[in-house]
């Protein structure tokens, strides 16, 4: 690199520089003795302005600028499962040999350069590929088969194909020959963050990301490619929301993007991911993890480049043909520090501080999600689920009413349950999903036919009982007739037994398809029956005495996901003494 | 780095400057300087004074004064720049002293020795290389052990408002915390930011009178001091607890006491900077300006100590939506909240039920750590003492004697809860047993059926006993 100007003006971490010609807009340059990476945010003339991604402690005017003559790109190919990263794709479990701080200006490639994996190639001399073809493949972890990819933008006919056997990713592994001449292929390669990578085209997301979580799935469903919202105040639980689901949602790839949060979250995710295994394959987590840790207090720029490297992670195994989750954590600190940057900036700011692209900076960001088809002609897919902390737990703030522009799946976490210690806290009143009717189809055939008329009618009851809560705040629940309290009955046993999930029980934390259904139809017809024989003449208190009820009570906890056979058996006790009582009464009014 | 291109620039002395505004001091005609690096002011009297490069641009710098600029002339004031960042010399000899906010001897002995001299700014520590927090503290005060459990390398701060005994809770935690089965004590870094001098005092006396003042550093930026003088002050006191943890090994406790006073120095500064400001006037960074002093707790992969943090901070108007409590909650690792309705009825320790929380109990408790049945329990009386809340404002609506039995029994219960499991003695340290005992005690008042969040088991070994 050869310098191309030089700083006048320090302010944090926006740096201005004069002197420069030939610099592009995006451009990422080195700045000073201790080459500290940035990115050129503007151009004025010969004057530029820089967003630097490292502390700019003893920067001074007069420090050369040096021009890289590409964009803040990535590095992909094998090696990227498994390891965490920062926001700008430093390594760092391998910066960790240096100490424990993150020193500034250490440079260590994102993918390790000495590490030589397993090739198979698909294709051989004479076979003619286009950009996203797949070139051959390389077991990157137990589960996961790393498709290397042709660059997007090259195509040509493959002159000359390596033998299978061990390569560094910086090796050769094919020529192709272009329009522009023999272009050397390696395992690696590199991405620019802010443009996202082509496709052949978007199609419907008709299939569920099946999450195991009991709220999620069968009320407020998300499709494999579909993008959700998770407000809340702090302590609500928005980052064990993404954890569950990062834990156990049915994806192929979970990109994990913490973008200015706590440092410990961090930590406990990589002390836990290796020590569990998902429910689909069996597999330690971290074989199917890439982490993005960019924590509070690590550079704020980073920050705001934290969400970009992590999505452009996942659209790469996208391509490869995979179903990635991205839950970014959290997207009010990236908005933060779009803030922070662009008020040192000194832009005009529009709404509490904020600059008036935010908008269109989530939009373009959630725009990144979908079911695609590949342009290998594969399906992936990329499902975002983005957690936002509006200050106050306000949900009126601009990042939150902004993003739910763009995403069709709201799950809005509530400050009352919360604090009762209801986890998950999604609230079943203010949350929605727009999904559902794209997801019914698979659930009628792969799911069980019931789902979409049970979950209609438990949305139902829930609407009820908040209207006769209104009543029972203001009188008390004893002045309602028995028909209503058995309303308000099922609905807490709803919200107890099946609304409320253990994420540290090791039967309830995870739910199966069938379980869930189970579960539900069992509460339902415990309103269908409780409802005949209240018809039938008998009283809520002997319904509530029925013993059965403390069985379904526990049922999450007591019957596993592979013993769901025991709630056919709960179900069928159920409608005998249900019956029973029904009977009792209606031969008592006949007689 | 820092004048690498001027070394013989480097501490070049300037008399004469532009402009003094609040804290503030502008010049120009200067070598180039760096970014936050250290100046040093003389005057043709008094003292020498500190500040910090807020902006440099070519030939010109924006300073901060952290003693103010009382007094100080565009003529005759000098100014020296250091060419590095503020630096505290350390030594464990500091335990048992009072320094400043800037790291200068406040009881007149002489300064230390330096054993080492650091950035005070200290340097983001690598998520992969910290070690997650799982060890129980015990406090003694069954608000916090039961219920909102703190383990060791946690950040939990004290969510207070003006005239609630925050003091006082926070004095019996710095004297109670023990690990349990251990009685290994912690070293204390106590920074005052703000506050009055009787209460500086009255912790002093404390830390005296219970015999731990010899494992006491404490740094002291008093409410008369010049308010950006607060901006250092916490950066000064981790420092020093960085260094007793991570270079001497040892359990370091940090009290951080008043949070808000540090946030609103901050405010200062940027409005006189003329920044854009965000919420409530404070500036946008502010999330990540406190992340900065918050995130420097936890334990390391490369030392065996730790350091637990405990910053305090009143909420104006007691609005726990209030911009500094709202952005420390979403940094910290849960909150414990005082509430004034608590203390008017003459509850202490005025704990917060419910808005109170400890993000790392869940990993801190259970089995082999407190007790098996301590999660369990626990999240019974969350839920149980959530249902009072509910019974107790339909009573205030409709009188207590419309209420079912089941719900009077509960108000019975949450009396007992509060009467007898969240009040105890300032000088009254409970066991983890006699919290948990004290917990099934007071949730026995309550019929088997209504306990749905403990086990069978639970209920045969503890239920009424």
């Amino acid at each position: 690199m050869k310098p191309i100007g030089r700083v006048n003006r320090v302010l944090g971490p926006v740096v201005h520089a004069s002197g420069v010609t030939g610099a592009r807009m995006m451009e990422l340059v080195e700045v000073g003795a201790d080459r500290l990476i940035g990115e050129i945010v503007r151009l004025d003339g010969d004057e530029i302005v820089i967003q630097v991604y490292e502390d700019t402690t003893g920067l001074a005017p007069g420090a050369p600028v040096y021009g890289s003559g590409h964009p803040l790109s990535v590095e992909l190919g094998p090696g990227l499962i498994g390891s965490v990263y920062d926001g700008v794709q430093r390594p760092l479990d391998r910066l960790k040999a240096g100490g424990y701080l993150i020193r500034r200006g250490v440079r260590v490639p994102s993918l390790d350069r000495e590490k030589a994996w397993i090739f198979e190639p698909c294709v051989k001399p004479g076979d003619l590929l286009r950009g996203g073809a797949v070139l051959g493949t390389v077991q990157e972890t137990e589960r996961i088969s790393h498709r290397v990819l042709v660059p997007p933008s090259l195509g040509g006919a493959v002159k000359h194909a390596a033998e299978p056997g061990l390569y560094r990713v910086e090796e050769t592994i094919a020529v192709l020959e272009t329009e522009s001449g023999e272009i050397a292929l390696t395992m690696m390669q590199r991405w620019p963050v802010r443009h996202p990578r082509p496709i052949a085209g978007r199609v419907v997301a008709d299939r569920p990301l099946l999450t195991g979580q009991r709220v999620i799935d069968t009320l407020f469903p998300v499709a494999k490619g579909g993008t959700v919202v998770v407000p809340g105040g702090f302590g609500t639980g928005k980052t064990s929301v993404e954890h569950q689901l990062a834990k156990w949602s049915d994806a192929d790839i979970v990109v994990y993007i913490g973008c200015g949060e706590r440092g410990n979250e961090m930590t406990h995710v990589l002390r836990e991911f290796p020590r569990l295994s998902d429910p689909w394959t069996g597999r330690p987590l971290m074989e199917r993890t890439v982490l993005i840790a960019n924590t509070s207090n690590m550079p704020v720029a980073a920050r705001e480049a934290s969400i970009y490297t992590g999505i452009t992670l996942a659209e790469y195994y996208r391509d490869q043909g995979y179903h990635v989750a991205v839950m970014a954590d959290s997207t009010s600190r990236w908005a933060e520090a779009l803030r922070e940057l662009s008020g040192r900036m000194e832009e005009m700011p529009a709404e509490e501080g904020f600059p008036a692209y935010l908008p269109t900076r989530l939009a373009e960001f959630y725009e990144r999600g979908g079911q695609v088809k590949t342009l290998s002609g594969k399906e992936g897919s990329i499902t975002i689920v983005g957690a936002v902390s509006p200050p106050g737990g306000d949900f009126s703030e601009p990042v939150t009413q902004h993003t739910k522009r763009f995403v069709r799946c709201f799950w809005a976490l509530d400050r009352d349950l919360a604090n009762a210690r209801h986890y998950p806290a999604i609230s079943w009143m203010d949350s929605y999903s727009e999904y559902v009717p794209d997801v019914t189809p698979w659930w009628t055939e792969k799911g069980d036919a019931e789902w979409a008329g049970l979950r209609r009618e438990i949305m139902e009851l829930l609407q009820k009982e908040a209207r006769l809560q209104q009543v029972v705040k203001l009188v008390g629940a004893d002045v309602l007739p028995d028909s209503q309290r058995l309303i308000l009955e099922v609905c807490d046993l709803f919200k107890n037994t099946f609304l409320q999930q253990s994420a540290f029980d090791a039967v309830d934390a995870y739910s199966t398809v069938e379980k869930q259904v189970k579960m539900l139809k069992l509460i339902v017809t415990f309103y269908r029956l409780g409802r005949n024989a209240l018809d039938q003449g008998a009283t809520l208190i002997k319904i509530k005495r029925m013993r059965i009820l403390k069985e379904i009570r526990r049922m999450k906890f007591n019957v596993s996901n592979e013993e769901v056979f025991k709630l056919d058996d709960l179900q069928s006790r159920l409608e005998r003494e249900m019956g029973r009582l029904g009977e009792i009464y209606g031969g008592f009014q006949s007689s | 780095m820092a004048d690498s291109n001027h070394p013989d620039l480097s501490r070049r002395e300037y008399v004469g400057i532009d402009r003094l505004e609040g804290p503030l001091l502008f010049i120009s005609g200067i070598h180039d300087v760096g970014y936050h690096e250290l100046v040093e002011i003389h005057t043709p009297e008094g003292p020498e004074r500190l500040g910090l490069v807020l902006e440099t641009s070519k030939g010109a710098a924006v300073v901060q004064v952290y003693e103010g600029t009382t007094n100080l002339s565009l003529k005759d004031t000098s100014v020296r720049f250091q060419g590095e960042p503020l630096r505290l010399p350390v030594a464990r000899e500091m335990l048992g002293r009072i320094f400043d906010g800037l790291g200068r001897p406040m009881d007149g002995a002489p300064a230390p020795v330096a054993r080492e001299i650091l950035d005070v700014n200290g340097l983001p520590v690598n998520p992969a290389a910290r070690t997650y927090p799982t060890r129980f503290i015990q406090t003694g005060i069954s608000a916090i052990d039961g219920m909102n459990t703190l383990v060791r390398g946690q950040k939990l701060p004290v969510f207070s408002g003006s005239g609630l005994p925050h003091n006082q809770v926070a004095a019996q935690i710095v004297r109670q915390a023990r690990l349990k089965d251990e009685n290994e004590s912690f070293s204390i870094v106590f920074c005052a930011m703000g506050v009055k001098h009787d209460v500086a005092r009255s912790f002093m006396t404390h830390f005296q009178e219970t015999g731990v003042l010899e494992n006491v550093v404490m740094f002291f930026s008093l409410a008369d001091a010049p308010s950006v003088e607060r901006l250092v002050t916490p950066r000064t006191a981790l420092t020093m607890a960085e260094y007793l943890a991570f270079h001497e090994n040892r359990h370091v406790l940090v009290v951080l006491t008043d949070m808000t006073n540090y946030c609103e120095a901050l405010r200062e500064v940027s409005t006189l900077r003329g920044e854009i400001p965000s919420r409530k006037s404070y500036p946008g960074y502010l999330y990540s300006d406190l992340a900065s002093i918050y995130e420097r707790a936890g334990m390391v992969e490369h030392a065996s100590g730790s350091i637990t943090q405990m910053p305090i901070l009143t909420m104006p108007n007691d609005d726990i939506s209030h911009p500094v409590p709202d952005l420390t909650g979403y940094i910290t690792e849960g909150q414990i909240v005082l509430e004034r309705e608590m203390h008017q009825r003459g509850i202490y320790p005025p704990i917060a039920g419910l808005p109170s929380l400890s993000r790392l109990m869940k990993d801190g408790i259970g089995p082999g750590m407190t007790r098996e049945d301590h999660p369990r329990i626990a999240s019974q009386l969350f839920a149980a003492y959530a249902r009072v809340k509910d019974v107790r404002a339909l009573a205030s609506v409709i009188g207590e004697e419309e209420l079912t039995p089941l719900d009077l029994t509960y108000l019975k219960f949450g009396d007992a809860f509060e009467q007898q499991f969240l009040s105890q003695a300032e000088d009254e340290n409970r066991s983890i047993e006699q919290t948990l005992d004290l917990g099934w005690k007071v949730i026995s008042i309550l019929p088997r059926e209504e306990l749905q969040r403990v086990s069978d088991e639970d209920l045969m070994q503890y239920y009424g006993k």
